[in-house]
Formats: structure tokens, sequence, C-alpha cells
């Protein structure tokens, strides 16, 4: 596979540009609703319970229950422990169970391992599956392990969609952050994701960037459409529209859509309700009108 | 010799510790009586409001944290600086409010008295506004009051640095934040306060000054969720009426004052009772042991 290389001055530069749009009234609420149908509402914590989870799932169904007209959520994203909980508590919902897998966050279990959670996951009914690359093989060079790996995984997901996720914080250069994005879409993900969240950077604007290009060139070249995923660290209403500017200007209207864009956070979604509460009501809201995680 | 070109100064909102000029970019010329151009000063924007609201509300639980003798010290601070900025306030004073320096001079020194008055009830207002209960039972039981949270203050035209402080001193001391909109018609001194909290030892965005348009912004502070009280003072029952009627929805704790109240006599606006609108009682149960 040809390697592709990345001018990161560009990048960056061009993903700045992004953060200069105006988007006021009917363009910031349509902005502002489909930023919440695209979300992956996530807790990954040790200390998650059920409660806490049954919590996330009615606020994934229903984001704010007093504003008429609101989307529901992409899905929620949780530990595999969860997941049958998590399809029980949405059932006749249409919000999608996501689970992370493969030895989350590090990936750094034996493949056998890896690949039975995977599929315990997929088998408790998840719906997509998160991985995350082995970060060790892919900076020792050994991309045709970490090839093998994302296939295998996917072969082991059944009718689950699969979501790859590179973990740019860890990748170091923009060079490296394409050659996996374009490994990961070789091998056969639905998605590519940006983190864990678990890594400070996590999800930054030229990061996203780079791979929605690697996205584009696999459809330009292949004709199929690859999802986007950033995650962790996007936390306000007005840098999710940020984000959505750059995918409309990157790949076009065809991603608009929470099959081919999520967002991977847990903030966001009270700022989302928040600046949708003003735009509906015109009065500006407070922190306990949306809740508390 | 060519006469000196004079600098004209162009007074900044006082938002989070900082002075930033308005978001929307807009100013207000300011005139003296006699019409020439004194200064600018900035028209506030609602979303100008809002950051001042988010820093408030930032800033309010570590203010409240602190002890109740460390905000009275940070109130006279306040008053010390005032104090050395006392010709300051008595020159842009009387250059737009009509009544001359010798008017000017003594509102600025009513205006620290106040502040040293309710540096002082910082920590004994709990003593006058709270209290020990009787019960029939084994308990000590206590009534003790709590800061309200994030305070919205609209000061009047008439003595436009005594009222403000008189209105934003009392949420003030007992660990309330506080985002004010100074005077319309005498905004500078509103300014020049920012400058006094900035050198005070004021933690950033527990005082947020905004000078603008009353019929602008009032609708926005009365309406905003994140505002638990409005402290006012306001001339016309049209204003009084807005404010009650947009605090009614979320709850607000609203105390409205006539403009034109004495703002000189110091048996009302030295009383507590200044303070207790913008408190919340708290009552504890304590086991006693008999």
């Amino acid at each position: 596979m040809r390697a592709r290389t990345v001018d990161r001055i560009a990048a960056d530069a061009r993903a700045a540009s992004f953060t200069r749009r105006s988007i006021k009234k009917e363009s910031k609420l349509a902005g502002l609703k489909l930023a919440l149908s695209m979300l992956d509402l996530t807790t990954l914590e040790g200390k998650d319970t059920p409660e806490k989870l049954r919590a996330l799932c009615r606020k994934a169904q229903r984001p704010a229950e007093d504003l008429a007209d609101l989307p529901h959520c992409a899905a929620v994203c949780v530990y595999p422990t969860f997941v049958a909980l998590a399809k029980e508590e949405l059932q006749g919902s249409r919000v999608k169970v996501a689970s992370v897998a493969t030895a989350f966050p590090s990936g750094q279990s034996p493949l056998a391992v890896r690949l039975a959670e995977t599929r315990a996951a997929a088998d408790a009914g998840a719906d997509e599956i998160d991985m995350v690359i082995q970060r060790g093989a892919f900076l020792a060079g050994d991309y045709e392990t970490v090839a093998d790996e994302i296939e295998a995984v996917k072969a082991n997901c059944g009718s689950a969609r699969l979501k790859v996720i590179l973990e740019t914080g860890e990748l170091e250069t923009y060079d490296l952050v394409r050659r996996a994005s374009d490994l990961a879409i070789e091998a056969g993900a639905d998605f590519i994701k940006t983190s864990t969240g678990k890594v400070a950077p996590a999800a930054t604007m030229g990061v996203t960037l780079v791979m929605l290009e690697a996205v584009r060139d696999h459809f330009l070249a292949t004709g199929r459409k690859v999802g986007v995923k950033p995650a962790g660290g996007i936390r306000t209403a007005k840098q999710a529209l940020h984000y959505l500017v750059m995918v409309k200007e990157t790949l076009g209207d065809a991603w608009l859509t929470p099959d081919l864009f999520r967002f991977g956070a847990s903030a966001l979604a009270n700022d989302l309700v928040m600046q949708l509460r003003k735009e509906l009501t015109g009065r500006y809201a407070a922190s306990y009108d949306v809740t508390e995680s | 010799m060519a006469e000196r070109l004079a600098v004209l100064k162009t007074y900044k909102l006082y938002l989070k510790g900082e002075f930033p000029r308005s978001e929307s970019g807009r100013t207000i010329e300011i005139k003296d009586s006699r019409g020439r151009t004194l200064a600018h000063v900035c028209r506030a924007s609602k979303k100008d409001l809002r950051e001042a609201v988010r820093a408030a509300r930032e800033a309010q639980p570590a203010w409240a944290a602190r002890t109740a003798y460390n905000r009275g010290q940070i109130l006279y601070r306040m008053a010390e600086m005032m104090e050395g900025k006392a010709d300051e306030f008595v020159t842009t004073l009387s250059a737009t409010v009509p009544g001359g320096k010798t008017r000017a001079r003594k509102e600025v020194q009513a205006a620290i008295d106040r502040l040293v008055c309710f540096g002082g009830w910082a920590d004994k207002f709990t003593q006058v506004l709270g209290c020990a209960n009787p019960v029939a039972g084994p308990f000590h039981n206590f009534t003790i009051p709590e800061p309200t949270g994030v305070i919205g203050v609209i000061a009047p035209d008439q003595e436009p640095l005594l009222a403000l402080i008189s209105l934003i001193a009392p949420p003030l001391c007992t660990g309330n934040t506080v985002v004010a909109l100074g005077s319309e018609a005498h905004p500078i001194a509103t300014a020049v306060l920012g400058e006094v909290c900035a050198t005070s030892d004021l933690p950033g965005g527990v005082v947020n000054l905004l000078t603008g348009l009353r019929e602008e912004l009032l609708p926005v502070f009365t309406e905003h969720r994140d505002l638990d009280g409005l402290h006012a003072a306001v001339a016309s029952s049209q204003d009084r009426k807005t404010l009650e009627l947009g605090a009614a929805e979320n709850l607000k704790r609203v105390r409205v004052h006539t403009a034109t109240l004495d703002w000189y006599d110091e048996r009302d606006c030295h009383s507590p009772y200044w303070i207790e609108p913008f408190v919340e009682m708290k009552t504890l149960w304590h086991p006693s042991a008999t």
C-alpha cells in the first residue's frame, strides 16, 4: 500500500478555516439538531453502574423531555458488560448500542482474548463494535499485523458495524494518522474513529480532517462510503458545528447523516441541549436545565 | 506651541477579571454637560451578558467557600482602592451628573462607606439573619443563611456610583457573585469601578460589570435562567413589571427598589435587610447530649 504524506501546516490551516463560518438562526438550529442526532452518548468508566447506564439510555432517547421535535441520539457507547442491559433499556427505540471491545483502551491483550470479547459483545446484541488498534504494533511498523487483526475482529463482529479507533493522540504525526486511516479502511472498517477518550490530545480538527480526506480518497477510488467518528474533547455545540462544516466541505452532504458521521462525547449533549433551548425559547438556559452527567 | 490633543479613553467591560470590548463591537459616546465628547464606553450585547453570567457561575462556589472574614477583607480592599481613585470618580461623575464636584465628592465618599459597611457585614450577617430555634426534642436546631448564587444587578441613573455599590455589595458579601449593568446615562463610574475590582484581590468573575442600554438588556437579565436573583433599582413601573414578569418564569428572587430612594440614608441602606433577599435559609438538626 502506498503511503500518503500529509502537509501538517496546510492541514491545520484548512481545519482552522472551518471555524470561521457564521452559522445563525435556522442553519444553527438545523446544525444543532443534526449534531444531537449524530451523538454516541458515551460512558466508559470503571465506576459505571447499571443505574447510570439506564439514565444514559433514557437521555439518548429523549435528550430534553420538554422540548418538542428533538432528535434522539445515534447510539450509546458502553463497555461490553453493559450491552445486554443497554439493549433492554433501548428496546423499541432506534438508538443503537455501540460497545467498545478488544481490550479497550490499550488493546494490549492476546488476539484470542480480544476476538472473544468482540464476539461476546456482538452476541449480547451490540449493533456496533468500537475496536482499538494495537498502537504498539503499528508504531513498530508492523502494519500487516494491525491490518490482519482488524480483519479478524471484523470477521467476529457478526452483523455489527465495526468502528476502528486509531487513538491519534498516540500516533505522533499526521502521516501516521493518514497511514492508519488508510490501513483501517482497507481492512474493512465501517467507521474510523479518532480516539478512546482516555488519551490527550483526543479528537482535534486537524486529525479529523486527515481522516476525512482518507475517507474521501477511498470513496473516489472505490465508491465505498466509510464513516468518521471524532471522539473526546468535543464539549461545546460551537465545536460540533465546526466539525459539521468540515464534514460538509470535505465529503459533502452525503456524509451529514448519523450513518456516516458520529460524535463520541458525553458533555457535548448537555451543551447542545442548552443551545437548542436558547434557540427554541429565546432564553439562556441554566445548568439545572440539563442532566448532571 | 500647538495645543496638545487630549487622549480620550475608551472604557471597556469588566468580565471574568478581564477588560474585553463588547463582542458586538458597539460603543456609546459619552458627552459632558457642555456637549463635548468625554469618552466612549462599550455597549454590551446579550452575548456579553451571557459570558458574564457564565463567568459569575464559575466563580461562585470558590467565592462562597472563602471565609466570611476573607470576603470582608476583600470588600474593604475594594474600598481602599476606591479611596485612591476618589478624584477620578469625582471628575468623571461631575462631568455628566448635575450638581458639580461637591455633590460628586459626597456621593463617592458615601459609596466607599457603603462598601466598608457591607465588608463589615460579611462575617456578621449570619448572626443577625440566622438563629437557634427552640425544638421539642433532644436536638440543637440552627437556621443559617447561605448565598443564593448568581445575582443580576440593574443600577439606576440616580447616584450612579453609590446606587451601584449599594446594589452589588449586599449580595456580594455573603458569597453571591454578581453581574451588574451600570447606569445608562452615567456609565463611566461603572467602568472605573471595574478598574477598582481588578486591583482589589477580587477573584475574576466574582463581579462583572457591563455598560449599555437598559431597555436592550433588562429582558435578557430577567429571562436568563442561570441568574438566581435580581437586585435592581428602576425608575419606571414598566421596568419593574418587565423584571418581575420575566423573573417569575424561573422563580428568581427579585428585589426592586425605587431609583429615587434616598441613597444617603444609612439607617435604610446599611441595614442587613439589604442582604436578606439573596440568602437561602438552611436549617440543621443536630442531636444534643441530653
